[in-house]
């Protein structure tokens, strides 16, 4: 197949899949099998896509809106990356969803899955989108499909988080950043993804800074403060799709986009220029920082995840807004490594959930005893977000590291450095009094399920644990890999 | 395929189509009053709406060709006959009316029929079939007065139509009296704007007016005096803020079918009214330069984005919620046609255009749910997602687009009138179409949230869709949102052709 077929077929196959959960609705053991299938054949396909991949980035151009609107996909590297790590994440995430609704015996199963298909064809367009109008498009997809999982449960609570969910994605994306999208139009006189930087020479420092904001904050599902408490309220969610949200595709997809505009939009050295680059990564940093501490002080442990996901993704906008080519990579790269530890850190919360009911971090004391995989991986995949090697968080942090230095911003690197401290206060205490309790400390509560926890929930964070470690040592060759996006640098 | 079809149609039919499209529902209108029963009227104005919008297709080709179409009623020749003319700029008006009128047409039977006493459909169907020829008589006519006789003929019938809804609830009848009042006071400044023209031009015929206002030295009292009281006159049938206290009332009360046609189609021909007097009988130069027509314009319609919006974010009605939101987009219209450029009037349009459809779509839902359900609280529509998926689908999907989803039209026009503002340099307006669609995302999240999330007042279990009759022309209307999202160049091609004719004609012709 051509990389234009392939293109297409990416885009087909979660569609197709989300219309074959429903075809499949009455009979629960297909459904589940044609979320496996699509999730495997995505895979797949997205491997093919990259594979096939040769000098010239594969483009297509499948339609037009109006003058000036196309529908336009182009697969540079930063954006293969995405869409390997989302589609890859998929599978595993759709082996532990079985288990996890089936475990907790969820209603609306069939929705569940469906709005999951459809969220992973919203980040596929994000990743492969051509320009920006295609991006904000599939960005606006990823938005409404997670609507219905975060408000799954129904009930009052889960409607309140949704609703601020929606609100502020969609309050920020149509308030600022579709602003900053027909505005870049009116500027570059198109919206495309140039290398090198669209706006580069367009533009004057003042124009830029205000651009610059409405991206940054308009792009709301980075997470930046202050448009970060949706998260907190979307840990609403059951866990599987809390690891959607935080891992696979929507905060991953938000600070994508970021690095999307900062490469393709304003190009190194534009934005290096404008003085709102600064500003932006003086909040970023803030985001770090101020997160981890309120991590600290969270004792449900999804809560505590949601905090440190804001902080650990301020870090892709911070590499980001440092301009350089290291920090270019570290923020890329931090998008994947970051997405296979903190999904294995929701498995293992969503595991002990299951098995045991148990949300809270001070109930949790001696239950590694009883499981064991489930606390080990928990340990592993905190590791490798505080950034040891050899496991795979260890690579971004480093050439983050080298990025501010270089840049002239060496409170950055401090600021990293204190952030890995906080990540240790925050993250290791769970797996060390899970595993090696106090003497004296109570039992902990038995299993609400006698059966303890599904084996297909055990199985997936192990997994994702395991590849942080194999991870670490492909980071070279990715690194080499998205090296000619960085190029411009 | 355009051709195709008017080569199909006799040629008395093609060349009087001008003449046709008025006098066709027209005829029609009094033969329902006839009918022996509402089912029969009902069949004639499906068939009358049908002929009317084949006669607005051939309009549109023979503009196409010849760019202007101009038809001398009885023979007599312009300015001292009275001329049908049609051009780039209001074959668009005609085509909305026509198009809405088909799928209104279609969509009555079962709302009026639950809501309107039996003995009452033939009427409601003659009242109705006025009301429309009215209404594409003013897009059509290119006679200053005659125009004037249109909106009377339109509003007459609107006032008996927006009555009827009494019989369902006793509120409509001062509803329909407000109306009444400020109708006529609209129409009666726009009578006396057209007086001090002609007093001032000597001529009725809206071409004739242009060449001659062009030649009055700037600073006539009389011309300036009749072009406010026509401004007046016409934002109040526009229900151009602060002019828009009759629309509320009137929306929420009056029978589902009227809501529906009239928010598609009556403010929207206003607004043509408006656009044909600023920019071809008077000049963007005169109105935009000398009157500074945009420092009056602009901040209403920006303080409309906002108050309405606003305001429908606390209405518990859904009809009355719809009409503030209404009142907004106007604004948002008027917004662009007050950029004076080619462009913003051309983001106006296409805004007008996405408006009636959705907002028929959005009526057209809501009349669907006060036929099985009763009620048009936002709390009577709570978990209704699950009960009449596809009324309550459609409904969604337009009210993503009002908010301005992309793939929707609703982010098309958004996109275009966003580009016009920033490229006539108007920052502010751009922060208030924004700050109006974020608004929007609140007063439609609210409902849509009591749809697909809220458990159901009385859980009864049954699926309880709206009639077919109801659904085909919901989902026409709906897919045409969506149509309109993802390919809109056709649309844009139009209302950028209907621009353009409005500041080539300005004053030369």
């Amino acid at each position: 197949m051509s990389p234009e077929m392939l293109i297409l077929t990416v885009l087909a196959i979660p569609l197709v899949t989300a219309m074959a959960i429903f075809a499949l609705k009455a009979v629960p053991d297909l459904r589940e099998g044609a979320t496996l299938i699509g999730a495997f054949s995505l895979f797949g396909a997205v491997i093919w896509l990259v594979a096939s991949m040769g000098g010239e980035p594969p483009s297509l151009v499948v339609g037009r809106a109006a003058p000036g609107l196309e529908f336009a996909f182009k697969l540079e590297p930063l954006g293969a990356l995405f869409a390997l790590v989302a589609s890859g994440l998929w599978i595993v995430n759709s082996f532990y969803s079985i288990g996890y609704m089936r475990g907790n015996r969820e209603r609306n199963q069939t929705r569940f899955y469906i709005c999951f298909a459809i969220a992973l064809f919203g980040a596929m367009g994000v990743a492969m989108a051509g320009n920006l109008f295609t991006l904000f498009v599939f960005y606006e997809v990823l938005t409404l499909s997670t609507y219905p999982l975060v408000a799954h449960k129904g009930d009052a609570n889960a409607q309140r988080g949704a609703q601020i969910y929606l609100m502020t994605l969609l309050g920020t994306s149509i308030g600022l950043f579709l602003v900053a999208v027909v505005w870049t139009y009116t500027l570059g006189g198109s919206l495309d993804f140039v290398s090198g930087g669209l706006l580069a020479g367009k533009i004057g420092p003042v124009e830029a800074s205000v651009l610059l904001l409405l991206f940054a904050f308009g792009i709301g599902k980075a997470a930046l403060m202050p448009f970060h408490f949706w998260l907190p309220n979307a840990m609403v969610a059951p866990t599987p799709v809390s690891a959607l949200l935080h891992a696979v595709a929507v905060v991953k997809a938000g600070v994508f986009a970021i690095m999307k505009v900062a490469i393709y939009i304003f190009g190194a050295d534009l934005l290096s220029t404008t003085p709102a680059t600064d500003w932006v990564l003086g909040v970023a940093c803030f985001t770090i920082i101020v997160s981890s501490l309120i991590a600290l002080t969270k004792d449900n442990l999804k809560a505590r995840l949601a905090y440190s996901t804001i902080g650990q993704l301020a870090y892709v906008t911070a590499g980001a807004m440092l301009a350089t080519e290291a920090g270019f990579l570290g923020g890329s790269l931090q998008i994947a490594a970051h997405a296979v530890g903190k999904i294995t850190l929701f498995m293992c919360a969503g595991a002990i959930y299951v098995a045991t009911g148990l949300t809270n971090i001070s109930d949790m004391r001696g239950l590694g005893k009883r499981m064991p995989w489930v606390f080990g991986a928990f340990f592993v995949a905190s590791l490798s977000i505080i950034g040891i090697p050899p496991l795979a968080g260890g690579w971004p942090k480093f050439q983050l590291l080298l990025g501010a230095v270089e840049g002239g911003h060496a409170y950055v690197a401090w600021v990293l450095l204190i952030s890995s401290l906080l990540n240790i206060a925050y993250l290791l205490p769970i797996p060390i009094l899970g595993l090696m309790p106090p003497k004296g400390s109570p039992e902990p509560a038995p299993y609400k399920r006698p059966e303890g926890a599904p084996r297909f929930v055990v199985a997936a964070p192990v997994l994702t644990a395991a590849g942080t470690l194999i991870l670490f040592f492909f980071m070279g060759e990715i690194a080499a890999f998205l090296a000619p996006a960085m190029g411009g640098a | 395929m355009l051709e195709a079809l008017v080569s199909l149609l006799p040629d008395m039919v093609v060349d009087n189509a001008a003449a046709l499209l008025v006098v066709i529902p027209l005829i029609f209108a009094g033969l329902c009053v006839f009918m022996p029963n509402g089912r029969s009227a009902w069949a004639l104005t499906v068939l009358g709406s049908v002929a009317s919008a084949m006669c607005a297709l051939v309009l549109l080709q023979q503009v196409q060709a010849h760019g202007v179409v101009s038809y001398h009623l009885g023979g007599f020749a312009p300015p001292l006959g009275i001329e049908f003319r049609v051009d780039a700029l209001n074959v668009l008006f005609l085509l909305l009316v026509a198009a809405i009128g088909v799928l209104a047409a279609i969509f009555s039977w079962p709302t009026v029929s639950a809501e309107i006493q039996r003995e009452k459909h033939t009427l409601f169907y003659a009242a109705h079939l006025v009301c429309y020829t009215g209404l594409a008589g003013v897009a059509i006519t290119g006679d200053a007065f005659n125009l004037f006789v249109f909106l009377e003929v339109s509003s007459i019938s609107t006032y008996v139509l927006v009555a009827l809804g009494g019989t369902r609830d006793r509120r409509a009848f001062p509803a329909a009296f407000d109306y009444l009042l400020m109708g006529t006071i609209g129409a009666t400044f726009f009578v006396i704007g057209v007086g001090f023209l002609y007093a001032a031009t000597g001529t009725l015929n809206m071409v004739d007016m242009g060449n001659r206002l062009a030649l009055i030295e700037p600073g006539n009292r009389a011309v300036v005096a009749g072009f406010a009281f026509i401004v007046v006159g016409l934002g109040l049938k526009a229900a151009m803020w602060p002019l828009h206290q009759w629309l509320p009332n009137a929306y929420a009360y009056a029978p589902s079918f009227v809501t529906m046609f009239l928010s598609a189609t009556a403010t929207k021909v206003a607004i043509y009214a408006l656009i044909r007097f600023i920019f071809t009988i008077f000049t963007p130069e005169y109105t935009f330069d000398a009157l500074t027509l945009s420092w009056i314009f602009a901040p209403l319609a920006m303080i409309a984005m906002l108050v309405c919006s606003f305001q429908a974010v606390f209405q518990t009605d859904v009809r009355r919620m719809l009409a503030y939101s209404s009142v907004a987009q106007v604004g948002y219209m008027l917004l662009g046609i007050s950029i004076g450029t080619s462009a913003g009037l051309s983001a106006g349009m296409f805004h007008l255009v996405n408006h009636g459809v959705m907002k028929g779509a959005l009526f057209m839902a809501v009349a669907g749910i006060v036929l099985t359900h009763k009620g048009t609280r936002i709390n009577d529509f709570a978990g209704l997602g699950r009960v009449a998926p596809l009324t309550m689908t459609a409904f969604a999907i337009a009210a993503l687009s009002l908010i301005g989803m992309p793939l929707t039209a609703g982010f098309q026009s958004k996109w275009t009138l966003l580009q016009a503002t920033l490229d006539g340099g108007w920052e502010l307006a751009a922060v208030v179409i924004v700050a109006s669609s974020f608004l929007a995302v609140i007063y439609m999240g609210r409902i849509l949230q009591a749809i697909f999330f809220q458990a159901p007042v009385n859980p009864r279990k049954v699926r309880q869709e709206a009639p077919l009759l109801l659904l085909i022309p919901l989902w026409v209307l709906t897919l045409a949102t969506l149509y309109i999202g993802v390919q809109a160049d056709w649309l844009i091609a139009l209302t950028e052709a209907a621009a353009k004719a409005s500041f080539l004609s300005g004053g030369i012709l």
